[in-house]
């Protein structure tokens, strides 16, 4: 089984936000989530970096590890689901997410965040519903990955930035670029996320 | 320090800076200034700081935190200390308990009741307590299931029905909140002034309150042991609740690191709180005889405020009787 992770280049991206783009339109995501976005860092200064990030699907994923209810849980492919019927909306996963990638409905006072969502991977949810049926696309966004096709923010990205699919395969085209180019600023959130890096 | 060692020091740090940065300073392979390949690395940033924020577009001030691998610490905390802290703490509370009721007993009238009745605590007063204490076990309640519920309620009840029971408790916890923290401010108004510690108090530590030498030590309205329930319900109550707004508000003048905070110091509170009143309810049942109905009626016998609150009683009497 192929491990499914991410790996932003950050060397290449222009914070042209059509990941975000692609994944608000490919999702039919409200308006108030954004399940992918750009963060800029240094902005304006020498060695300014953008790096586009959503849900890393991490390993020992803390906000299944912390879910007061159970719902969020690892696929064989390694891509992280959740149960939008079980979810309580209490706000914990946010609590425990590196990477700030759950996302919610509402304000959130009084504990009325409503269901999280999330980046899916675009491998659609992991409720009851039949994989690839409308009932799942409307409540999880598209299942991409059961018609064996990548998420689409990473198969828009113009500059081949944002990298997604097998773990291995993603991190050994990343070393290559790294070894040409002489330079890479880093897989951002791999030791993190998946508790090992790319050397180079 | 303006010695030349200073200098010296001084120049031979501006020496290491220089090189330092002219080591660091990386090339293309053939040579040529690269100025890319200085730029921001993920590891360099998080040496620096906790977590790694940037400027974004999305008018939300938490997604421009990219990278923040204390969550990871939090989920260590919550899924291990907690559980284990929590655990520990709350079951050594009811265990202690048990062994203090095989030990010691019921506590009983020494003198037997005398059948006459002396007011102890007045209508509001009775209110101001049972509106805290059913606030207080609603809280604890729904509060433990969101720490220990998927581990004892959601084998048993299956994942359907035990999420909605854990959405119906989110909500009792998050409205129920406010009941407590009146009950909390009533209780502080009506009480704080007879909570002051006293001499006498240090006297009835010293006797061990009378539980050891089966004697009674004087007190006044409120023992001392009462006292410590009072300011340890007041210090755990002000702690919970000024937490439990930040998380009932959550970002509202808060970020990731505090609401983090917020809730550590929640739950930690909250379980050595309720390991108090676990004390606390038992010495008003069980452990003593005569002692629950000071807050059912809210009248005592008059030889049970004899034996444990003789100044108050003395005092009681005179008012009573001017």
């Amino acid at each position: 089984m192929a491990r499914m992770k991410f790996l932003c280049d950050a060397d290449r991206c222009i914070d042209c936000n059509a990941c975000v783009t692609a994944c608000k339109n490919e999702n039919e995501i409200p308006w108030g989530i954004n399940r992918r976005r750009v963060v800029t860092i240094n902005d304006g200064k020498p060695g300014e970096r953008s790096v586009s990030m959503a849900c890393m699907h991490c390993t020992d994923a803390p906000c299944a590890a912390v879910c007061p209810v159970s719902c969020i849980f690892s696929t064989d492919d390694g891509v992280v689901l959740h149960s939008k019927d079980l979810c309580i909306g209490c706000g914990y996963c946010f609590y425990a997410c590196p990477f700030g990638a759950p996302q919610y409905p509402k304000v959130g006072n009084f504990g009325s965040r409503g269901k999280m969502d999330k980046c899916t991977y675009c491998a659609g949810g992991g409720g009851t519903e039949v994989s690839g049926s409308i009932e799942e696309y409307k409540k999880y966004g598209a299942n991409r990955l059961a018609q064996g096709k990548l998420p689409l923010c990473a198969e828009m990205c113009s500059t081949k930035s944002l990298l997604a699919g097998d773990g291995e395969i993603i991190a050994e085209i990343y070393k290559e670029r790294v070894l040409k180019r002489g330079y890479g600023s880093g897989a951002w959130g791999w030791m993190t996320a998946y508790k090992e890096g790319v050397a180079p | 320090m303006s010695s030349p060692s200073f200098k010296i020091l001084a120049a031979i740090l501006a020496v290491a800076i220089g090189a330092s940065a002219i080591a660091q300073e990386k090339r293309a392979p053939d040579g040529a200034a690269a100025p890319d390949a200085n730029a921001v690395s993920e590891q360099q940033l998080l040496q620096q700081e906790s977590r790694i924020e940037g400027r974004i577009d999305i008018p939300d001030s938490r997604a421009r935190v990219l990278i923040q691998p204390t969550g990871r610490r939090w989920d260590s905390f919550h899924e291990m200390t907690l559980h284990r802290v929590g655990a520990i703490v709350i079951l050594g509370m009811i265990v202690l308990l048990g062994l203090a009721f095989l030990v010691l007993g019921r506590l009983r009238i020494s003198a037997g009741r005398s059948g006459k009745k002396i007011v102890r605590f007045s209508a509001f007063e009775r209110f101001s307590h049972w509106l805290t204490a059913t606030s207080f076990v609603l809280l604890g309640l729904t509060g433990l299931n969101i720490t220990f519920g998927k581990i004892l309620l959601l084998p048993l009840m299956g994942a359907s029905a035990f999420s909605d029971l854990a959405q119906i408790a989110k909500y009792i916890h998050n409205f129920v909140s406010f009941a407590f923290i009146l009950g909390l401010i009533l209780i502080v108004a009506l009480w704080i002034k007879d909570n002051i510690p006293r001499q006498v108090d240090i006297d009835w530590i010293k006797q061990g309150g009378g539980f050891v030498k089966g004697k009674h030590a004087p007190a006044g309205r409120f023992n001392a042991g009462e006292k410590a329930v009072f300011w340890g319900a007041l210090a755990a109550g002000v702690a919970v609740s000024a937490s439990g707004l930040l998380l009932l508000f959550p970002f509202y003048g808060t970020n990731i690191a505090t609401m983090q905070v917020a809730q550590v110091v929640h739950a930690v509170v909250a379980v050595l709180f309720v390991a108090l009143i676990l004390a606390h309810i038992y010495i008003g049942t069980l452990g003593m005889e005569g002692a629950f109905e000071a807050m059912g009626t809210g009248e005592v016998d008059t030889n049970w405020a004899k034996e444990h609150h003789d100044l108050w009683y003395v005092e009681k009497q005179a008012q009573d009787r001017p």
